[in-house]
């Protein structure tokens, strides 16, 4: 496998700790990841709203920039770089699109017909590391974690361009979870919309969205929220004073990177991961869990002594029946 | 030869693209063309007059007809000559419709194309020579391919016609989809009770053989003589002797067997009756669940039956039935709801399809006819229903309207109203449609009288919240987004083509479509026959339909059937392949490519030959493209006949 690695402006930004634990991650899992010579932006939001083809130049820059450094494969931590991307991908087959973009480009537009494929981090990891190697080099399992993991809306949409996992219920970040020993909740609002860069214009829209994601969390029982896009961290970590939570408000859900979570599983130093750039205390999570790990020894501690007290009184019983009989 | 040729305008089907009196006018040139003209309609009467006059008053030997498909009248044609004298095989048609003006604009080339058609049909008939069909007996009795409601009509049609029925039914009991329906739209009558006479006269009429847990392996013959095996599959259960008293499920110890009729809402026994009214009433074992399959060891069934019916070590029996005529009526399937994950289907257990509310609704269902959730068994206050799930959705490669969902829906929402006085019901809906007599009102009483909440939109998420569920869903018409809480959501999924159909399909030789659903004749004028003689649809398995159009279809098919039993015997095409023994040097390459074993060997003074079993013959023409020598040749097809076609086309 000759991955190219494709951060994202926002790896370098807003989601710093989300770029450092995917490179930790990857790292501890022995996956070389080549970061892209020359990268640029992606076009991110603006540039597909405005102009296809321009949308189309940018992102087929970078997929040209991974073929010349040898890689077969793109991978990207961002949901939104990797919707860009695989859409620019897609695209190409078109003959009339591919003509424009290698216009743009200055590029023969032969090139631009066999790009590399793209995927997200959490394609790669699940599908080409594997859930069976990932769960092998796990050293501290999560006890008593529990966990709703959220992929946000266009890790998986449109399903014709992404193709990878469900489209309105997608499991692999809960297989990937579950095999670092955590507790996956049902968490019925997987690939709803967090309300996105509308924290910008329209906060309502995003205090709405984000607060029935976090309360449904809250309801299913999480102790954290796990995500995979810098957007959906950055709307559900942040604004949590500014969201509506249904049911009374509280500002104590921890949203992590599940690159995080896998990083900490495989016994990466929390430094390597970037926990304390959260803005919700991971602690939370841990001592809740702590907590739930306690409670159930303490009720199997519980349990045992009641059979052992039923056990002492059936051997007494039995003692003093031999002892009549005597 | 004196030839007439007679070029259609088909109103402006042809004229308005081909330049049909100029095509007429070329065609007087052609060699042995003494009459040529141009003529509205060919088919219409007048039209049809035209050519009888022409050929008397001409004396013509063979006429051209430029028109439409040979599809279409080409036996119209064969008989108009016919009737002027000619033999029906001194005809030959040129296709300037579906050929020329209706796939080019360009009216220059399109007369061209016309013209060298008429060219090719000219030359290819100066070389025809009359042929003349042989009789053969028919078998007068019909295979009816699935116990349905469409199955059962067309059964009991046939067998009160006087013929005999062989009626074979893949699951242990007759009675199909209408079975599992506890009431019928628009009248809201007992399903069970206007099906279930029916049923009996099934197994009660002397002339109907039914194969229950049977399913047809193999087809051979022809139109009149069809040899068809059907596989009856082990039931465990010796039929003769079970009585149906029911002891059996009473003392089964296994108890978690799922329960297909009831649409896996609950369970069943092992060894059990699929319902009270099963017809046959006879127990079968699921050997998936038996104990004595699994484990080895029970019994308890073969124990308590009074009869001593129970045979574990029964096989299943291949049986051989002559018939002349086939019905099929193999009815849909439903969709599979899970496809839609956003509504949950499979993993929320109150989200749950038409079909299973339906038995949660039936008195002989797994609740005793109360509606109960199937999570925590409480009666659900709102009940929501979703429609078109797969039905007229291309994302789920469903594009078609299913037909019956707008009218069940209705149906279910006024007996929800009856079942639970002070329950609410909204339906969620894309148009309805209600076409069929009285349905336009049932809908409107349902809204009305009964106050079901209809909304025009779609539904995005069912998203579980407690212990009831969220629906949400748009109100195209208010423009706003809707949300509402839910006890129990039921998906009026839509109809598909059976399972199996397609393999069915090729077994019969007949045509299906990309959904499954079989293709009929013609779909406006031949709607329950197939392109194969003799073989007839009934029901669904056509398309989606609902049980009025069902039963008539079985109806028809009947008709059919009995239409041509009424003949004594019925004429071969003598369109089949003939060796030509002077030329046949025995090499057996026809008879080992001939897809219908229509050739055999014979000997012909020490020599062997090849000889064409006419009745089993299609016509193909397979063999003669393989015979080496050139002495197989296809009636009314030879290679002389094509090669004259080829070079009025390249030659001239």
């Amino acid at each position: 496998m000759n991955l190219a690695y494709y951060p994202g402006c926002s790896g370098l930004g807003t989601s710093r700790e989300y770029e450092r634990s995917t490179r930790a991650a990857c790292a501890a899992l022995g996956v070389k990841l080549t970061e892209i010579p020359d990268w640029s932006c992606c076009g991110s939001t603006p540039a597909h709203a405005l102009e296809h083809a321009l949308s189309g130049a940018l992102s087929a820059r970078n997929l040209v920039g991974a073929a010349r450094a040898g890689c077969d494969t793109v991978a990207t931590p961002c949901p939104s770089c990797l919707s860009n991307l695989k859409t620019a991908r897609h695209r190409m087959a078109d003959d009339g699109f591919r003509a424009k973009v290698g216009r743009l480009l200055d590029e023969s537009a032969d090139k631009l017909a066999d790009l590399p494929d793209v995927q997200s981090v959490l394609e790669t990891l699940v599908t080409r590391v594997g859930l069976d190697a990932i769960r092998a080099k796990v050293r501290q399992p999560f006890a008593g974690l529990r966990v709703a993991p959220y992929y946000g809306c266009i890790m998986t949409r449109p399903a014709d361009v992404m193709r990878f996992d469900d489209p309105e219920n997608p499991t692999s970040m809960d297989d990937l979870l579950t095999a670092l020993g955590a507790e996956v909740v049902p968490f019925p609002y997987k690939v709803e919309c967090c309300g996105a860069s509308y924290g910008v214009t329209r906060r309502d829209i995003v205090a709405r969205l984000s607060g029935r994601l976090l309360g449904a969390a809250r309801d299913a029982g999480a102790h954290a929220v796990v995500v995979a896009c810098p957007l959906c961290q950055m709307n559900l970590d942040l604004r949590q004073t500014q969201v509506e939570w249904p049911g009374g408000k509280a500002v104590d859900m921890p949203v992590f990177y599940f690159t995080q979570l896998l990083g900490r599983a495989l016994g990466v130093p929390d430094a390597e991961l970037g926990l304390e750039q959260l803005c919700v205390d991971p602690g939370i999570a841990f001592r809740r869990a702590a907590q739930v790990v306690a409670a159930r020894q303490a009720e199997e501690a519980a349990q045992a002594a009641k059979a052992a007290a039923k056990a002492a009184q059936a051997r007494q019983a039995a003692a003093v029946n031999e002892g009549g009989r005597a | 030869m004196r030839i007439g040729v007679f070029v259609c305008h088909c109103g402006s089907n042809i004229g308005g693209t081909v330049d049909v009196p100029g095509v007429a006018e070329v065609a007087r040139a052609y060699p042995d063309v003494v009459f040529s003209s141009d003529t509205m309609y060919a088919c219409s009467e007048p039209g049809q007059a035209a050519i009888v006059d022409a050929i008397r008053e001409h004396a013509l030997d063979g006429v051209v007809v430029a028109s439409c498909t040979p599809r279409m009248h080409e036996p119209t044609f064969r008989r108009t000559v016919e009737r002027a004298g000619l033999n029906r095989y001194m005809f030959e048609m040129a296709n300037i419709r579906e050929h020329v003006s209706w796939i080019g604009k360009d009216r220059e080339a399109n007369s061209n194309k016309a013209a060298e058609l008429v060219r090719m049909a000219v030359e290819k008939l100066r070389l025809n020579a009359p042929l003349y069909p042989k009789s053969f007996d028919v078998t007068k009795r019909v295979l009816v391919i699935g116990g349905g409601v469409a199955g059962i009509q067309a059964a009991l049609d046939c067998a009160d016609g006087g013929i005999e029925v062989v009626l074979v039914e893949r699951e242990s009991t007759i009675g199909g989809k209408m079975a599992k329906l506890d009431k019928t739209f628009p009248t809201v009558d007992c399903s069970s009770c206007i099906l279930g006479p029916k049923m009996v006269d099934v197994s009660q009429h002397p002339n109907i053989r039914l194969y229950a847990h049977a399913e047809v392996e193999k087809i051979g013959g022809y139109v009149g003589n069809f040899k068809v095996d059907v596989r009856r599959k082990a039931t465990y259960v010796d039929w003769e002797l079970c009585t149906g008293c029911g002891l059996c499920m009473e003392k089964c110890p296994s108890r978690k067997s799922p329960d297909a009729f009831n649409e896996h809402v609950g369970v069943t026994t092992s060894i059990n009756i699929p319902f009270p009214q099963a017809i046959p009433k006879k127990a079968i074992i699921d050997p998936a669940s038996c104990r004595q399959f699994v484990k080895g060891k029970c019994g308890v069934c073969a124990k308590v039956c009074p009869t001593g019916a129970i045979r574990y070590d029964m096989e299943d029996q291949v049986v051989t039935e002559e018939v002349g005529a086939i019905i099929t009526a193999t009815g849909y399937d439903l969709f599979d709801y899970t496809k839609y994950a956003e509504y949950g289907g499979g993993r929320y257990p109150d989200v749950i399809t038409s079909l299973q509310y339906e038995r949660l609704l039936s008195a002989s269902g797994p609740t005793g006819g109360h509606v109960k959730r199937p999570s925590d068994g409480k009666e659900p206050k709102t009940v929501v229903f979703i429609q078109c799930v797969g039905s007229r959705d291309r994302s789920v490669d469903r594009p078609y309207c299913s037909g019956f969902c707008c009218m069940y829906t209705a149906k279910q929402a006024v007996l929800t109203k009856d079942h639970i006085p002070d329950s609410r019901s909204y339906v969620f809906y894309m148009d309805i449609r209600a076409n069929g007599k009285m349905y336009e009102e049932f809908t409107r009483r349902a809204m009305e009288e009964y106050g079901v909440q209809y909304v025009r939109g779609r539904v995005s998420m069912i998203v579980p919240q407690g212990d009831t569920y969220l629906v949400r869903g748009v109100d195209t018409l208010l423009g706003e987004q809707v949300e509402v809480p839910a006890d129990l959501v039921v998906l009026a999924v839509g109809a598909e083509s059976s399972h199996g159909a397609p393999q069915l399909a090729e077994k019969l030789r007949i045509s299906y479509d990309n959904y499954g659903f079989f293709m009929e004749s013609h779909c406006k004028l031949r709607p329950v026959e197939t392109n194969t003689a003799g073989v007839y649809l009934a029901g669904a398995c056509q398309g989606p339909k609902d049980i009025p159009s069902s039963v008539g279809q079985g109806s028809a098919a009947a008709a059919k059937v009995l239409g041509l039993f009424s003949r004594g015997r019925l004429e071969s095409d003598p369109q089949i392949s003939q060796v030509d023994v002077r030329r046949c040097v025995g090499c057996g390459k026809c008879i080992t490519t001939c897809p219908y074993g229509a050739i055999e060997w014979m000997e012909l003074r020490g020599e062997m030959k090849a000889r064409v079993i006419e009745t089993v013959c299609q016509g193909c023409g397979i063999c003669t493209v393989t015979c080496p020598q050139g002495a197989i040749q296809l009636q009314h097809f030879t290679d002389n006949q094509i090669l004259a076609e080829v070079n009025a086309l390249c030659l001239s």
